[in-house]
C-alpha cells in the first residue's frame, strides 16, 4: 500500500448538502488495471477527477505517483493521462495538431506520428475532429491520453454510448495497454468490460466500496454459483423458492426472480414442479454463469444497469 | 511560454476555419467602412479620415464578441476540460485567445487605412504612434471585456444577451456612429463613463488631427489601466469546467471592471477636455471649405 503508484484514503466529497463520495479507500499497484464499477452516479467520475487535480477533495488523503493531486497539480499533470467523460475538442482542428498540440504540452513526448498508425488513425490524420465518428473520436482521445508517455492512465467510461462493435475494438486497445503493463484506473458501469479488462475491481454504490478484488475472487465471494432468473405469472415468496432443491439463495429484483443453485438442473425441475402445484406459470428463465452483476445484486438488492 | 505560443497558433487556425469569423471580422467591419466612407463621408478625403477613427474603433471593439462566444462555447463543449488536464494554465489559456484576437484583427485594420489611401485619397493618416497604440491597448482591453463577459455566462444564448446590452451603449454613445459633437447633452455627459468613447475619441485625434501619443495620455492611460483590470477580473473568473458555478461574487468582480471609467467620467463631466476635443474635430469639418456638404446622416 505504501508503495502504491494510486493511493486514495477515506475520500469524501460533497457537492452542497449531497455527498458523492463517501468515504472511498483503495489503492492501485504499478502495472495494473484498476476498475472502478457501478452505476451512474456512483461517484466514480467524481473520484477519478479528484485524483486527475481537476476537482478538490473535501477530506481523505490522495496521491498519485507520490504527488498530492490538490497541491502538486502542475507537476502531477505531467505524469497523467487521461481520457476525460463529456469532452470534446474544436470542431475544426485536425487529427494531427491535436496529437501535435497536445503532445507539445509536455516535457516527455511520444512521438505523434507512431500514436496515429497505432490508433488506426492514419487515413484520418487530416481530418476535422467534428468529421470523425463516435468510435474514432474515442480512440483520438485515448491516443491523446498517451502522447507525454503518462505513469498513470485515467479511463472514465471508455465505451459509454459507443455501439458494440466499436466498444470491442476499444476493448483491444486497452488490452493491448494492459500488455504492456501500463497503470490504467477506469471506470465503467458495464460488466463485461470490467470482467474482461481490469485485473482488479472496486465496486461502487452510492459513494462507497462495496467490494472489491480480482473478478475472480469477487465471484468465489458470490458462491460461485449459476444464476437462474425467472419470471413467473403471479407473485411468488422469496422464502419458499429459497427453500427448493440446491438453491443457494432467491431474491426478487425488479419483478422478476434471481435463484443462485448449487445444482441448477435439479432446481430448475423443482421449480417447474412447485410451480405447477401452486397454478403458476413460467414466463421467462434465462441461465447464466455468475458475473460481476450477481456480486452487485447480492451487494445491493439492485441491478447494476438501469 | 511555448503552451502560450502553441495555443495561440491553435486559435488563429481555427478562427481562419470558421466562417463566423469571416463574416465578423472581416465582412462586416469592411462593410462599416465603406457605409461610412462612401456613404456618410460621400468619399470627401477629409471627411472620410474624419470617420475612419470611429469605423477602427467599431473594428477594434468588435473583438469581445467573437471572444466571448469561443471562449463560452470551448467550455460548454468540455473543450476547456480537455486542456485542464494537461499542463495548460488559465493565464495560458486566456493570453492566447488575446494574442489571436490581436493577429486577427491587424489585418482588417491595415486593409481599412490602405482602403483610406489608395480609393478614398485620405491625405494622410494623421499620428500612426498613437494609431498603433491605441488599436493594441483598444483589442487587448475588449477582448479582455469579452473573456470577462464569458465568465459570467453560462450559455450562449446568455452571453449574446450580455452583449447585446453591453454593445448598444458602446456604439451608440461613444461616437463610433454618431459623431459626438452630434449627441444631446445628457448623452454627452453619460458617454464619458464608457471606455468606447476614449477609444473613438483617440483613434479619431491620432487620425484625424494628427495627435501624438503624448497628448493623447488620458485616452491611452485609461485605456491600458482598464486592460489590466480586465484581464486580471478574467482571470479570476475563469473557469474550466461547465458546471462549475459562477462565483458568488463574480458579479461584484465583473462590476469592478466599471470602475476606472466611473472615475474618469465624474472627473471628465468636470474638465471637459475629451469632449471639447470631439467638438472641435466636429466644427472643424464645417470650417474649412471643402467639395461635398460635411452633413451627417
Amino acid at each position: 500500500m505504501a508503495n502504491s503508484i494510486l493511493q486514495v484514503e477515506d475520500l469524501v466529497k460533497r457537492y452542497g448538502d449531497v455527498e458523492a463520495v463517501r468515504g472511498v479507500s483503495f489503492a492501485v499497484e504499478e502495472g495494473e488495471v484498476f476498475g472502478l464499477l457501478g452505476p451512474n452516479g456512483a461517484g466514480k467520475t467524481t473520484t477519478v477527477e479528484i485524483l486527475e487535480g481537476l476537482r478538490n477533495l473535501d477530506s481523505g488523503r490522495v496521491s498519485v505517483c507520490g504527488l498530492n493531486p490538490q497541491r502538486d497539480s502542475a507537476a502531477l499533470k505531467h505524469e497523467i493521462g487521461a481520457a476525460l467523460q463529456s469532452t470534446s475538442l474544436p470542431e475544426k482542428i485536425r487529427v494531427m495538431e491535436a496529437l501535435r498540440l497536445f503532445a507539445s504540452f509536455y516535457k516527455r513526448r511520444r512521438n505523434p506520428e507512431e500514436l496515429l498508425k497505432r490508433f488506426g488513425l492514419q487515413e484520418k490524420r487530416n481530418t476535422f475532429y467534428n468529421q470523425l465518428s463516435g468510435g474514432q473520436k474515442q480512440r483520438l482521445a485515448l491516443a491523446m491520453a498517451l502522447v507525454n508517455d503518462p505513469k498513470v492512465l485515467f479511463f472514465d467510461e471508455p465505451t459509454a454510448g459507443l455501439d458494440p462493435q466499436v466498444r470491442r475494438e476499444i476493448y483491444d486497445i486497452i488490452e493491448e495497454l494492459r500488455r504492456e503493463k501500463k497503470t490504467i484506473l477506469m471506470t465503467t458501469h458495464y460488466i463485461e468490460e470490467a470482467e474482461r479488462l481490469c485485473d482488479r475491481v472496486a465496486i461502487v454504490d452510492h459513494g462507497k466500496v462495496i467490494a472489491l478484488g480480482s473478478p475472480r475472487e469477487l465471484k468465489a465471494h458470490s458462491g460461485g454459483t449459476t444464476r437462474i432468473e425467472v419470471r413467473l405469472a403471479k407473485p411468488e415468496s422469496n422464502g419458499v423458492l429459497k427453500g427448493l432443491e440446491g438453491v443457494a439463495d432467491a431474491r426478487e429484483v425488479d419483478g422478476s426472480y434471481v435463484i443462485h443453485s448449487n445444482r441448477p438442473p435439479q432446481t430448475i425441475v423443482s421449480i417447474v414442479k412447485h410451480l405447477e402445484a401452486q397454478g403458476n406459470e413460467l414466463v421467462s428463465l434465462e441461465i447464466a454463469s455468475p458475473s460481476l452483476e450477481d456480486v452487485f445484486i447480492e451487494m445491493t438488492g439492485r441491478r447494476l444497469r438501469d | 511560454m511555448s503552451n502560450f505560443t502553441n495555443l495561440t497558433r491553435m486559435r488563429i487556425q481555427l478562427a481562419l476555419r470558421n466562417k463566423m469569423f469571416f463574416f465578423f471580422s472581416v465582412i462586416f467591419p469592411l462593410g462599416m467602412f465603406f457605409v461610412y466612407s462612401g456613404i456618410f463621408a460621400k468619399g470627401d478625403p477629409r471627411v472620410v479620415s474624419y470617420f475612419l477613427g470611429p469605423v477602427i474603433a467599431l473594428n477594434v471593439m468588435g473583438s469581445f464578441w467573437g471572444l466571448s462566444a469561443t471562449l463560452v462555447t470551448f467550455r460548454e463543449q468540455g473543450i476547456l476540460r480537455r486542456f485542464h488536464v494537461t499542463p495548460v494554465s488559465a493565464t495560458d489559456m486566456l493570453g492566447s485567445s488575446l494574442l489571436a484576437n490581436y493577429a486577427l484583427t491587424l489585418p482588417t485594420v491595415f486593409v481599412e487605412l490602405a482602403l483610406a489611401r489608395l480609393v478614398f485619397h485620405v491625405p494622410n493618416l494623421g499620428n500612426l504612434p498613437s494609431l498603433a497604440v491605441l488599436v493594441t491597448v483598444g483589442t487587448v482591453s475588449f477582448g479582455s471585456l469579452g473573456l470577462v463577459v464569458a465568465s459570467v455566462t453560462n450559455t450562449m444564448q446568455e452571453t449574446q444577451v450580455l452583449n447585446q446590452l453591453i454593445w448598444l451603449p458602446l456604439i451608440f454613445l461613444s461616437g463610433a456612429t454618431l459623431p459626438m459633437g452630434y449627441l444631446p447633452k445628457a448623452a454627452k455627459s453619460l458617454a464619458v463613463f464608457l471606455p468606447a468613447t476614449y477609444l473613438v475619441s483617440g483613434l479619431q485625434n491620432a487620425l484625424y488631427s494628427s495627435f501624438s501619443v503624448w497628448k493623447l495620455l488620458i485616452q491611452i492611460f485609461s485605456l491600458a489601466c482598464w486592460a489590466l483590470l480586465t484581464f486580471f477580473v478574467a482571470a479570476q473568473l475563469f473557469r474550466w469546467e461547465p458546471e462549475a458555478k459562477i462565483p458568488r461574487n463574480a458579479k461584484l468582480w465583473a462590476a469592478a471592471t466599471a470602475l476606472p471609467f466611473l472615475l474618469l467620467g465624474i472627473w471628465e463631466n468636470g474638465n471637459g477636455q475629451i469632449l471639447n476635443q470631439a467638438q472641435s474635430a466636429y466644427h472643424s469639418l464645417d470650417q474649412r471649405p471643402s467639395s461635398s456638404s460635411p452633413e451627417v446622416k
